[in-house]
């Protein structure tokens, strides 16, 4: 662990910007979860007599069409963005790094059929896919979620798989056969811990993928629907006032949108570069 | 016969700026080649020996600096050129071939193609009687059906055939210089045996300098007439390899010839030299560096080391030589 | 070369199985009974009925499996409810405003992506590098809905560089002949200026939005394969050979450098057709994005599956193209196939 630490100072030094990715989202956890409780304004609250007002010390982000403070909606929104993402990339996960492990660990039939899938979803377009999978399922938010796990299915099945491979006839594995364990509790007791951190280096480059994913399903109208704050939606909502030059409306939210983006990614690479500097391109 | 240097290489020392320190790869080197001689680098690997070819043809990475120093190729110190200048020599008067000869051509340019490629870019060959001079340089190494291997990409060929592609490559030119860096590792026997020859009498055919990277003493002593031993940057002895062989003066040239395996020593009686290079990024490195794995240390030892000349185009870097 | 083509589209028949049966299995998916979603939400129990026989919902599901099958080699994707048109046609006329803007937004991809990733790697760690490293990790992290409303107000609503944000030509242009359907080419065959900069205009801020999207993985790739190019033996080789600056990374290293990223094309057309459906959104751009999103709104799913069957067979195509240049530029596997 110390080595670790010390080499995770070792890279931070070199790269500041990790640490700046860490910092916000710190920043981004607090607004998750004391969003809320911090919201200058009831979020859903609307006042006709306030709409479509620019940024101003009252309202640090302006007000919508319905007069609702764009500020509280983006602080709001963080959870609901988050909670998908976060969702989305463990149920993803779950599912990749068990079938991925199982089909490198035993081979043979399991590792064609988890394949197959595989390149059967990387045979979409992903957000294609989602799109047509939640259309499919219902407009609903947990819709969203499944979506986005599905199409990240692929990256954690590989990964997974390839890990386990090369561990199969690792020393370690074999003494755990040895002393009696069965197939199973070798799989889940000695080999998916040993490929954790490589998963999750890969969660933490997928998460940025996966708010992103979320936010357009939602712009396109799937999925979250209105009057509930979140980014892509009321970046859809403010697209519409963009042409009579409403720029705060959509701007915000987007740019909080892209500031999240911008932080899991970086805050990815430099996972990568902490745990696995092999990978490092 | 008086011999007239082709390269002369004087107080060359080359440092890698690394993440952990300054290395100083190389240290007060010199040597030197004549006209129509073979001289033979040898060395563990990490002496130094390739650093030093790739310091004189100007190919260090990024990484790398020359400290100080002076390499006289024909009256211009190529140390000194620009790296326009340095191109314009290397292939033409200055060749190198490399190991591991199937990764060191282009993978997906037909071999033919680039031996041209180096025919026009010196002038030896314009663009339309390129393909036919290239097809010459191939039978000049004797490929067989030359026409047709021209076509052909390094994939499909063996290693011993890439390596008379990269030996058509670097002599096209008919350069005054060749350095051979292990050109036989990867190779299987037979195949060694066949390119040395080769590059032996295409040498000799055109009074070209050869100078041989290798670790294998042996080879070193069958084609080369001196012999010049690195370690840990440092060149410790140069000799003729007959007098190296019948009485290495350094003990580390002595540790070298007695763990090479040939008519004199029997394998089991190979000896291992003991320990191994020091860490050249230490700021205290001894002024002689085998002296932390030398039998014969004396207090003399931290001095800086002599030449001393100790026969007929024999030199040692030692305080106590054998 | 007919064996590489042949090699090739072996590969792609599990893919279009694949295919087949997922859409196949997400329009049997629809939660409760799809027939009512096809019928839509104010039809009476007989018309519901009636869909249901129509589309066979009331047989096995093998059995719809061959009919779906069938009618797919029909030409045969249903009828959109809300316009009652065919799908397949409706498709077939959007397409290729879709094709113009994605084959657009790569080609400014790449030209931007490649140069940035070569200048990257030769000059490692020169402020080109800083620069093509911010802008692969900006670029990935841009929701492409936003960097196009972004640029709409910026170039259009401040600046008035650029027209409204809606659709391929300007109202008051007619649309060039058509030909190819594709406004540059074919406004550009029939020598007609007025259109082809009046298609470009509105081509602009849409496919540069793209474009900064899906350069990332592309100069990300260029830069490493070069880097990685650059210090392989047979540059060594180049170098030592006297050859040019100039042929060494060029003609030596970007032609090997560039065969991975060959490769990356793929990934990159996933990002493009997924952004290709936010970006017609935010530019009212009619082609078959805006269609299934306009169609998914109206609950009007017919459209929405043949979008998706849509997209994916093009996919898979792409990728089968993509595969076969790669067989074609490198020797490997041309010679080996």
């Amino acid at each position: 662990m110390l080595p670790l630490l010390r080499h995770a100072r070792y890279v931070l030094s070199e790269n500041p910007v990790t640490g700046l990715a860490f910092g916000l989202f710190a920043l981004f956890l607090i607004a998750a979860i004391f969003g809320p409780v911090l919201a200058p304004y009831n979020p859903l609250q609307s006042n006709a007599a306030m709409a479509l007002k620019p940024p101003s010390a009252a309202h640090w982000f302006g007000t919508d069409q319905l007069g609702r403070d764009i500020f509280s909606r983006v602080l709001v929104a963080t959870r609901l963005d988050l909670t998908i993402a976060f969702a989305s990339v463990i149920l993803a996960f779950m599912l990749g790094a068990l079938s991925g492990v199982a089909a490198g660990y035993f081979g043979g039939w399991t590792d064609r059929i988890v394949g197959r899938l595989a390149d059967t979803i990387m045979a979409f377009p992903l957000f294609v896919l989602a799109m047509g999978i939640v259309a499919a399922l219902g407009n609903e938010v947990i819709n969203i979620v499944i979506a986005t796990a599905i199409i990240n299915f692929p990256l954690y099945a590989r990964v997974a798989r390839a890990e386990a491979n090369v561990r199969r006839d690792a020393g370690f594995v074999e003494a755990a056969r040895l002393s009696g364990n069965g197939e199973t509790r070798v799989l889940l007791g000695h080999v998916l811990p040993n490929i954790m951190p490589i998963m999750m280096v890969q969660m933490s480059l997928t998460m940025g993928y996966a708010i992103l994913n979320a936010a357009g399903l939602s712009f396109i109208g799937l999925g979250v629907r209105p009057p509930d704050a979140e980014w892509g939606i009321m970046v859809a909502e403010g697209a519409n006032f963009i042409q009579s030059g409403e720029w705060w409306i959509a701007l915000f939210p987007g740019a909080t949108l892209m500031l999240a983006v911008f932080c899991f990614n970086l805050l990815g690479d430099g996972l990568r570069d902490i745990i696995d500097p092999r990978m490092r391109t | 016969m008086t011999a007239v240097p082709a390269l002369q290489v004087e107080d060359l020392s080359v440092e890698f700026r690394t993440r952990s320190g300054v290395v100083k790869v190389l240290e007060h080197v010199g040597f030197s080649v004549d006209k129509g001689e073979t001289v033979a680098l040898v060395g563990e690997s990490g002496s130094g020996k390739s650093v030093t070819a790739f310091a004189v043809m100007g190919i260090l990475d990024a990484a790398g600096k020359v400290t100080s120093g002076r390499a006289l190729f024909g009256g211009t110190d190529l140390l000194a050129l620009g790296e326009r200048d340095l191109a314009e020599q290397r292939g033409r008067e200055l060749s190198m071939i490399f190991q591991n000869p199937r990764t060191a051509l282009n993978p997906i340019r037909r071999v033919g193609r680039q031996i041209a490629d180096v025919l026009v870019r010196h002038g030896g060959a314009t663009r339309n009687d390129a393909p036919q001079a290239a097809i010459e340089m191939l039978k000049r190494v004797r490929i067989p059906d030359p026409e047709r291997r021209a076509e052909a990409y390094p994939f499909e060929l063996s290693g011993g055939m890439c390596q008379r592609i990269m030996i058509a490559i670097a002599l096209a030119c008919r350069p005054a210089l060749l350095i051979a860096d292990e050109p036989t590792t990867g190779l299987d026997v037979t195949t060694q045996a066949v390119i040395m020859d080769l590059i032996g009498e295409l040498a000799g055919d055109s009074g070209m300098a050869t100078i041989f990277i290798t670790h294998d003493l042996a080879l070193a002593a069958e084609y080369c007439d001196r012999i010049v031993v690195m370690h840990a940057g440092h060149i410790v002895e140069a000799a003729p390899g007959r007098a190296l062989f019948a009485h290495p003066r350094h003990p580390y040239s002595a540790k070298l010839l007695a763990a090479t395996p040939g008519e004199t020593v029997a394998l089991e009686d190979l000896v291992s030299i003991p320990g191994g290079l020091p860490d050249l990024r230490r700021s205290d490195l001894p002024a002689c560096r085998y002296s932390d794995r030398c039998e014969r240390r004396l207090d003399q030892c931290v001095q800086p080391l002599p030449q001393r000349t100790v026969g007929e185009r024999h030199v040692v870097a030692c305080w106590n030589p054998l | 070369m007919l064996n590489l083509l042949l090699s090739r589209l072996a590969t792609a028949i599990p893919s279009i199985v694949g295919v087949v049966v997922v859409t196949f299995m997400l329009t049997r998916l629809l939660p409760g009974d799809p027939a009512a979603y096809f019928a839509g939400l104010a039809a009476s129990p007989q018309a519901i009925a009636e869909i249901r026989h129509n589309l066979g919902l009331d047989k096995s599901l093998p059995e719809q499996f061959v009919a779906y099958v069938g009618d797919l080699l029909h030409g045969n994707l249903g009828n959109s409810l809300s316009t009652g048109q065919p799908v397949v046609a409706e498709i077939a006329t959007r397409l290729p405003a879709s094709a113009e803007l994605t084959l657009f937004a790569l080609i400014v991809a790449v030209a931007i992506a490649i140069p940035l990733g070569v200048l990257a790697a030769v000059k490692q760690g020169t402020w080109i590098d800083h620069l093509c490293r911010v802008v692969t990790t900006a670029g990935v992290s841009l929701p492409v809905f936003f960097t196009g409303l972004l640029f709409a107000y910026v170039f259009y609503y401040l600046l008035q560089w650029a027209p409204a944000p809606t659709g391929r030509i300007d109202v008051f242009l007619s649309p060039p002949t058509h030909i190819t359907g594709f406004y540059l080419i074919d406004s550009a065959l029939t020598g007609n200026l007025e259109a082809f900069w009046g298609a470009l205009r509105q081509l602009a801020l849409p496919a540069i939005s793209m474009a900064i999207f899906s350069l990332a993985p592309l100069a990300r790739m260029t830069r490493g394969s070069m880097l990685a190019v650059l210090g392989s033996d047979f540059i060594r080789t180049a170098r030592a050979s006297g050859l040019s600056p100039r042929t060494v990374i060029f003609t030596y290293a970007f032609r090997n450098a560039v065969l991975p990223v060959i490769t990356t094309l793929g990934m990159v057309f996933s990002f493009l057709l997924g952004a290709n459906v936010l970006v017609e959104t935010v530019f009212a751009w009619p082609g078959i994005g805006l269609y299934a999103v306009n169609a998914l709104i109206t609950s009007d799913y017919a459209p929405v599956q043949g979008f998706v069957l849509t997209m994916a067979i093009l996919y898979v195509a792409l990728n089968l193209t993509i595969d076969f240049v790669y067989g074609l530029v490198d020797p490997r596997v041309r010679l080996d196939s």
